[in-house]
């Protein structure tokens, strides 16, 4: 699907990227900011030309520096999404949408005016200027636009970055939904391991330039150190686990080790879900709390201890896997934890963003 | 009401002004653009060198690009007589000169207005055109151009206005002809230099602080109407 080889000196900074991935789906590049994400992606979109490598997607060479093949970036048919929706102001949100449409044969539409506004919602919006949108609405509308080019593969970069919390929902779901209803690979560009938890089949992880780690999303994003790819709010351990059953409100997430109560996610039996667990959401007790409102109560093993510093300090532990708690060094004083110990893990939420909803249970 | 009639002299004057001043604008405006296009977007050995003749009208005397039209574009000019022998077309002592001298000397007023238009279109934008599948000529014309037309209007006005009041370059390389080249300024000048031009020379003043003004609303009006809509 696609294979990347790209080196770019830039200055001081230089990208020497390798990956390649067989099956479609999301993929996600992630990275610190500087790290080489944007860039590596407008070389995708041939916006930016590598010093040397090749770009491969869907068996069509886009850039070769041995053959000297570099396809231009409209005739590429990679759609993007920039982080800045860039719609055209003087445009009409019409036209706007109907921009790239325009320049691609009939034959070649495999997207359709109304698939797209269905599926976006953005029906009402047709007659307004960019001026009078929402962040959210521009950047469906920025989606739509990309769409509509019926693209052979799709670039996101932090779609949702100038979002605020509401309108992330807003657009997230259209995501998930772009592989599974029209079978667009995408490469999905993001800063925090957080925002791709679910959504990505492929993940790549990216530092300073160079890939450090790529696979499979579930199994790379679970890796202990992957967790200072999280951002610092969400610095934490990301699990995956199965639904095992619903009551109530509440769903019953099965992991190794053990189980853990989170609100009701309407998942079938056996679907899987990847949660983030913040090492600032866990507490820790020396015994089983009896009357509390904690939701998830685990046995747990301290395996190590991590010094911050002068202040906080993170405790390493096993739950059957492994979890993170941010604790006071005061707190750690007067509990005396020592590493070997056992304990209680207080959990007191559980993050779980799947494609089509995203819930903080705190 | 006879002084609200226009005099002969006076119609014509305002006839050839206009027409000097719309065909120098007119004619300067695609290189202004290309100019301004180039010098924005484009590093090239030699540039300052080049920005630096695109101002020189700005600040040589006016008398002295006259000059160097003579001696371009004068019938026995490198250039004028080139085109005096081959094409039968005569510059120098006409109208169409007067419009090069005042298209030369308000090119850099219009060239600077579209240039900092151009600096300021979000590149980006360009980007996203692009990747849409449009072609680097498709997207000059239907997303770069229709974002700077706000200083393409700016550049416009400007070089009508210079265009309008030239004088120096005019009379030193097309001269002073009643009829041919004798645009507002220099009737104007004339007026002041017989006896009892007083009142033709004040009415003509007059006309010409009307068409300024009427080129200013319009072109505020232009404006505000396609900023408005790009903004919405």
């Amino acid at each position: 699907m696609i294979d990347l080889n790209i080196k770019k000196r830039n200055g001081q900074f230089q990208i020497n990227t390798t990956f390649a991935f067989r099956q479609a789906g999301v993929t996600a590049i992630i990275g610190e900011s500087g790290a080489g994400k944007t860039s590596i992606i407008n070389m995708v979109a041939g916006l930016m030309r590598p010093d040397d490598g090749h770009i491969i997607i869907n068996g069509r060479t886009l850039f070769d520096s041995e053959t000297g093949c570099n396809i231009s970036p409209e005739k590429r048919h990679i759609g993007y999404i920039f982080q800045d929706g860039r719609l055209f102001p003087h445009l009409s949100v019409r036209h706007n949408l109907f921009y790239g449409m325009n320049l691609i044969p009939g034959h070649d539409r495999f997207i359709t005016v109304d698939q797209v506004v269905d599926l976006l919602g953005i029906g009402h919006l047709l007659k307004r200027m960019p001026s009078n949108l929402s962040g959210g609405e521009k950047q469906r509308v920025a989606i739509g636009r990309a769409l509509l080019t019926s693209p052979q593969f799709l670039l996101m970069d932090e779609p949702l970055a100038s979002l605020d919390e509401a309108r992330k929902s807003d657009v997230l779901p259209f995501i998930g939904k772009l592989t599974s209803e029209f079978k667009i690979p995408i490469l999905y560009v993001s800063h925090s391991l957080n925002e791709v938890l679910n959504l990505a089949d492929t993940v790549v992880i990216l530092k300073a330039g160079s890939v450090i780690a790529y696979g499979d999303a579930d199994e790379v994003l679970s890796r202990p150190d992957m967790q200072q790819f999280l951002g610092t709010s969400n610095y934490g351990a990301v699990i995956p686990t199965v639904v095992k059953g619903q009551s109530h409100n509440l769903t019953t997430l099965h992991f190794h080790g053990g189980e853990l109560h989170v609100p009701s996610l309407n998942l079938e039996k056996g679907a899987k879900v990847v949660v983030l667990i913040k090492a600032r959401n866990v507490a820790i007790s020396l015994d089983r709390p009896l009357n509390t409102s904690f939701q998830n109560i685990l046995p747990a093993r301290i395996d190590a201890i991590i010094e911050r510093d002068e202040m906080m300090v993170d405790i390493r532990l096993d739950i059957g896997c492994m979890i993170i708690a941010r604790i006071t060094c005061a707190a750690r004083e007067s509990l005396g934890l020592k590493p070997g110990q056992q304990v209680f893990a207080l959990i007191k939420g559980v993050a779980v963003s799947t494609g089509n909803l995203s819930i903080e249970d705190e | 009401m006879a002084f609200l009639s226009l005099t002969p002299l006076e119609l014509e004057a305002i006839r050839l002004s206009l027409l000097v001043s719309l065909w120098a604008v007119a004619g300067g405006l695609p290189f202004g653009i290309a100019v301004a296009w180039l010098l924005s977007r484009h590093n090239f050995p030699g540039k300052p060198i080049v920005d630096g003749i695109i101002h020189l009208p700005l600040v040589l005397p006016p008398v002295v690009i006259g000059y160097l039209l003579l001696i371009l574009l004068g019938r026995r000019g490198v250039i004028g007589a080139w085109l005096y022998e081959y094409l039968g077309i005569t510059i120098a002592f006409t109208w169409k000169g007067a419009a090069i001298a005042a298209s030369l000397m308000a090119f850099p007023l219009m060239v600077r207005a579209i240039r900092i238009s151009i600096e300021n279109v979000d590149r980006g934008l360009e980007q996203a055109a692009h990747t849409l599948g449009a072609g680097p000529i498709r997207v000059f014309f239907t997303i770069t151009l229709p974002l700077i037309i706000p200083g393409i209007i700016t550049g416009l006005i400007l070089s009508f206005a210079r265009s309008l009041g030239e004088f120096g370059a005019t009379i030193t390389f097309v001269s002073n002809i009643k009829g041919e080249t004798q645009t507002l300024p220099l009737a104007l000048y004339t007026m002041t230099q017989v006896p009892g031009g007083e009142i033709p020379a004040l009415r003509l003043c007059i006309i010409s602080v009307i068409i300024a003004m009427a080129a200013l609303m319009v072109s505020e009006f232009l404006t505000r109407h396609f900023s408005g809509r790009i903004r919405g």
